[in-house]
């Protein structure tokens, strides 16, 4: 496959779930934070795709190139759970403060919070890393157990919500999203063990 | 979390049965009275309740129906001029919005019927909020689940207890 054809095939991938959680009916019932916070969830959740790919070494780019896209996914995937749970919040206050104090009556929520604190532990170690306060074998098994966290959390969250992503998007990200883990995941063993 | 998930379900489900029963069941009967079991408080049932909703024909332009039934916990009997709270996320607004709550009173054998605007999912599941809090029995919450979003009715029944 050509370079350009890989990254179209990536770009497709990224962007249909996105623009199918577009068409949502539920959209025309719910106000401009509402519908901010929820795409905000669902570009995280292609950011993951990103995010893994980019490990998978199947991209046609470098290695250095690489972690730069993979530390800039990083970076918006922070931004993007931010305002997911900050827009919930204003929208509906005691729901969140439920989610977050794992008092929620929904199913899906814990997976959720649970992968919003990986994400949040996920930066704050490349950060003691790059203070040279975390050696990099103890970051990288931190980093993989965290991104393990992220991946399953994020791909249960989504599945068991009645929500605006369009159903068959939403179960195809995620078998890509876990199997570009699972390859990502593959590599990383294969070079540097456990 | 799916365990607790399935339970409420359940719940629901004897809910609907008993509400889909009961106007075959004769509920005034004193013979047959007989103590049940309280309604417990649903998690998140209280969340975006807004104390004292003016008791209304209708929540906005109507054409989905909240339905059930009021009874006493200690003998059953059914509980008339009960007043229900009901609020929830429809095609007419969030359920913080004041438009979106209304509040009902219960029919001589216990029932009430509130038509409010269509329920649509908010929050990842489609459904509705009710409250007693109105001090004879003790405040019960509840945050009953719709099976389908195109549903277009929900029911949940009240069991009290005296305060």
């Amino acid at each position: 496959m050509s370079a350009g054809a890989k990254w179209s095939v990536l770009l497709v991938c990224l962007a249909v779930p996105i623009a199918l959680s577009l068409t949502s009916p539920l959209l025309q019932w719910r106000d401009m934070i509402y519908i901010i916070s929820a795409l905000a969830g669902v570009i995280a959740m292609s950011s993951i795709l990103l995010q893994a790919v980019a490990m998978t070494g199947l991209l046609p780019l470098d290695q250095a190139r690489a972690r730069r896209v993979h530390r800039f996914g990083g970076m918006s995937l922070c931004a993007l759970v931010v305002v997911h749970v900050g827009g919930l919040w204003l929208t509906s206050p005691p729901d969140v403060i439920d989610a977050l104090t794992f008092k929620s009556p929904t199913p899906f929520a814990p997976w959720g919070v649970v992968a919003m604190w990986a994400v949040l532990g996920s930066a704050l170690i490349a950060v003691l890393r790059s203070r040279t306060l975390l050696r990099w074998r103890a970051w990288r098994r931190a980093h993989l157990v965290f991104a393990s966290v992220i991946v399953v959390g994020t791909i249960v969250h989504a599945v068991l919500i009645l929500g605006t992503m369009e159903p068959v998007s939403k179960y195809g990200l995620s078998v890509l999203v876990f199997a570009a883990f699972a390859l990502a995941v593959r590599r990383s063993l294969c070079r540097h063990g456990v | 979390m799916s365990k607790m998930h399935t339970t409420r379900r359940t719940v629901l489900r004897k809910g609907a049965i008993l509400s889909l029963s009961a106007p075959f069941l004769s509920l005034g009967s004193g013979a047959a009275a007989q103590a049940l079991t309280p309604t417990t408080t649903m998690r998140g049932g209280s969340n975006n309740y807004r104390p004292g909703a003016p008791i209304v024909e209708r929540i906005g332009g109507g054409g989905f129906w909240m339905t059930g039934t009021v009874r006493r916990a200690s003998d059953g009997a059914p509980l008339a001029g009960q007043r229900i709270q009901i609020w929830a996320h429809t095609t007419e607004g969030h359920e913080r919005d004041a438009h979106s709550h209304g509040a009902t009173l219960t029919d001589a054998q216990g029932v009430y019927r509130m038509e409010m605007p269509q329920i649509v999912p908010a929050f990842g599941q489609a459904h509705g909020h009710l409250a007693y809090d109105s001090g004879d029995y003790q405040t019960v919450f509840l945050r009953p689940l719709m099976a389908s979003p195109t549903q277009t009715s929900l029911s949940a029944d009240f069991v009290l207890v005296e305060a």
